[in-house]
């Protein structure tokens, strides 16, 4: 699936901001070579930025650091572009979109969430959305997703990774502005040379707020 | 005054129409809360919200912030969230524990459970020879003029008098009979998660939809048709369907000419039941273990009764709506002429096993929760109206449909054999907002 996003000009544009992240904990030099304008290529500016917890920056941690951002940036510009299937597709068989109703849940089954759903309840999801006659939907919205803070919090030799990190989604849909951020923590499943989705969990900083119209879609 | 200025509000609702300002003229509203929700009784919560001593929750009943809070001798109060000193909320919380008292952030008076004052700062000093004495009851927090709890589901009324709980509930109790009964224990507990959503519209274009026969088939038919189309490739590979599938995939197989076989029945005070079971009796392994939890609880001939309860949604004006079959409720909190709180809750059943409690989850999830795929376009359709209604294309909103054709039995109003879809609630429940609004 990461694979696509390469061919993709947006694909181009996660990459400069991958580029530009000075990482989690140590500064990027000032000097350090053409953070800012780096085009494509994100090699150099790389070696300034540390993987998290765990991974004692070696190559390999690198490599999964940005393997793993990839991903994540590439499940946004998914989501925006509204390529419901293609998102649908990055999750395992058995895979799972979870937004609690409460930071505390630990596990999706057997409690009311905003959103539980595996593949069979996403595809629905999407077809009722895709629906001429989903009212709701006419006028369609426009979302821009930024992800940020990508900390990988385990990582298993067999290459399954656990990540944090934090985002932030603009909507807009007639007049209406709404912002939403809050919290991606993903377990993924290593497949070929990028990954799958075995559970997506969002914890959204209002989950528990009253919510003005409701959400449609995956956040 | 506001009589004085606004229209006769008599001339607003005829019987098979009503005026558009009913939904849009915000003196109305205001009239509406004074003669409706701050007299009638208005649901507050269950009592499983508040299990222990200092417990709370805060709820608005018509304009006002209320606290709904247990007391040390276990009575539930609900009180007027306001310190009678300075004004100031004393709950800033929706939800919490007070510990033994209250305490005002502002000058830390302290209240009893039952809004009793226990104590003010350096009281005797300060209040010697005042009106402010012990004995002086407006030293205490206000509490509702009129509290009832029946099965555990808590109501409170601001008004001294009117009918009780029960007169005014009339046969729409059987929403809380039916919740309850089904529990092999004979009550219920709240799951402690409440969905709230905002809808932009006047509170009464909810209760109107929430039995109307007609909306389904065309508003949700594109979940219904989406999760029908997944449920046959599910059961081609399973061979068998989730359950939870047929909760939406209804809305595409009922289409809009079968509704008229369901019934509405209508009370006095603006309550109606809609019949029509959704199919809640199937033969799985799951059901007949529950059936028989409740047959060891009540006997073969009264679990029979319970079972064969038909009930689809009840509606108890002006403010709540009742899915007894599926455990779960929706209170309706006007915050203005065109905006609408609902906060959605759910129960478990005490004594019956899990997968019945699976079931009820799976509805709240799918069509309660703010990520709905049915209220969705609900809320499309109440903002849609409510901004049709303020326009100058017409002055009235018509509920004409099998108009004349209602059947008067036993005091209610019920429609006819094979006209599920008229729009006998609607007239029913303007009807009692006419009368109410009427009494000064």
């Amino acid at each position: 699936m990461a694979t696509k996003t390469k061919k993709r000009p947006a694909g181009k544009k996660s990459a400069q901001r991958a580029a530009t992240r000075p990482g989690a904990k140590k500064p990027v030099h000032p000097k350090a070579p053409r953070g800012r304008v780096a085009r494509g290529a994100a090699a150099p500016s790389r070696r300034t930025a540390t993987a998290g917890p765990g991974a004692a920056g070696g190559s390999a941690a690198h490599a999964t650091q940005h393997a793993v951002e990839q991903f994540l940036y590439h499940q946004a510009e998914i989501l925006d572009a509204k390529r419901w299937q293609d998102y649908i597709d990055l999750f395992t068989v058995d895979g799972v979109y979870w937004m609690p109703a409460d930071p505390a849940d630990k596990h999706w089954d057997g409690i009311p969430s905003i959103f539980a759903e595996d593949k069979n309840l996403m595809t629905v999801r999407m077809k009722r959305v895709l629906h001429p006659d989903a009212w709701s939907q006419r006028p369609l919205w426009g979302t821009n997703h930024v992800v940020g803070n990508v900390m990988i919090e385990k990582a298993s030799p067999n290459g399954d990774v656990v990540v944090r990190s934090r985002f932030h989604m603009m909507e807009l849909r007639r007049d209406t502005v709404r912002h939403f951020a809050g919290s991606y923590v993903h377990h993924l499943a290593k497949a070929g040379d990028s990954y799958r989705i075995k559970q997506q969990r969002v914890d959204m900083t209002n989950a528990q707020a009253a919510f003005e119209y409701v959400l449609q879609v995956w956040v | 005054m506001l009589q004085e200025t606004i229209p006769n509000v008599a001339r607003l609702v005829e019987p098979d129409r009503v005026h558009k300002s009913v939904y849009t003229d915000e003196q109305l509203f205001n009239m509406e809360m004074e003669r409706i929700h701050e007299r009638v009784w208005i649901y507050c919560g269950h009592e499983t919200q508040v299990k222990k001593p200092g417990d709370y929750y805060t709820v608005q009943i018509g304009r006002q912030p209320m606290i709904m809070v247990r007391g040390a001798d276990g009575t539930v109060n609900v009180l007027y969230n306001r310190c009678p000193h300075r004004g100031s909320m004393i709950c800033g919380d929706r939800s919490g524990n007070t510990g033994e008292f209250f305490r005002c952030s502002y000058h830390a008076w302290t209240f009893n459970h039952d809004g009793k004052l226990k104590n003010i700062p350096m009281m005797e000093s300060g209040y010697k020879d005042t009106r402010w004495t012990r004995d002086n009851p407006d030293t205490n927090m206000k509490k509702a003029a009129r509290v009832e709890n029946y099965r555990g589901f808590v109501f409170a009324s601001l008004a001294e008098d009117g009918p009780s709980l029960l007169e005014f509930l009339g046969p729409s109790k059987i929403a809380f009979d039916d919740i309850c009964d089904r529990a092999p224990a004979g009550e219920v507990e709240v799951v402690p998660t409440c969905f709230r959503v905002i809808q932009n519209s006047n509170w009464k274009i909810f209760l109107e939809n929430q039995l109307d026969a007609l909306h389904p088939s065309v508003t949700h038919q594109s979940t219904g048709r989406a999760a029908r189309e997944v449920e046959v490739e599910i059961e081609k590979k399973t061979g068998k369907i989730p359950l939870s599938y047929h909760m939406l995939s209804a809305f595409a197989t009922v289409t809009i000419d079968k509704w008229d076989n369901f019934q509405t029945i209508n009370y006095p005070y603006g309550h109606c039941i809609l019949t029509g079971y959704m199919g809640l009796r199937p033969q799985d392994p799951d059901t007949l273990a529950y059936e028989k939890t409740l047959t060891r609880a009540y006997g073969e001939k009264r679990k029979e009764e319970i079972l064969s309860t038909n009930i689809h949604h009840v509606l108890i004006y002006p403010g709540l709506s009742v899915q007894s079959p599926l455990q779960q409720l929706r209170a309706v909190r006007p915050l203005g002429v065109n905006k609408t709180l609902t906060e959605i809750w759910h129960f478990r059943l005490k004594g019956a096993p899990e997968p019945i409690y699976r079931r009820a989850l799976a509805y709240y999830n799918l069509v309660n929760s703010p990520a709905t795929l049915i209220n969705a376009d609900d809320l499309e359709n109440f903002w849609k109206i409510q901004t049709g209604l303020g326009s100058d294309g017409g002055d009235w909103v018509s509920f004409a449909r099998h108009y004349g054709r209602d059947i008067e039995k036993n005091g209610a109003l019920e429609t006819g054999e094979g006209m599920g879809t008229s729009e006998a609630p609607m007239r029913n429940q303007m009807k009692a907002w006419a009368e109410f609004m009427a009494k000064a």
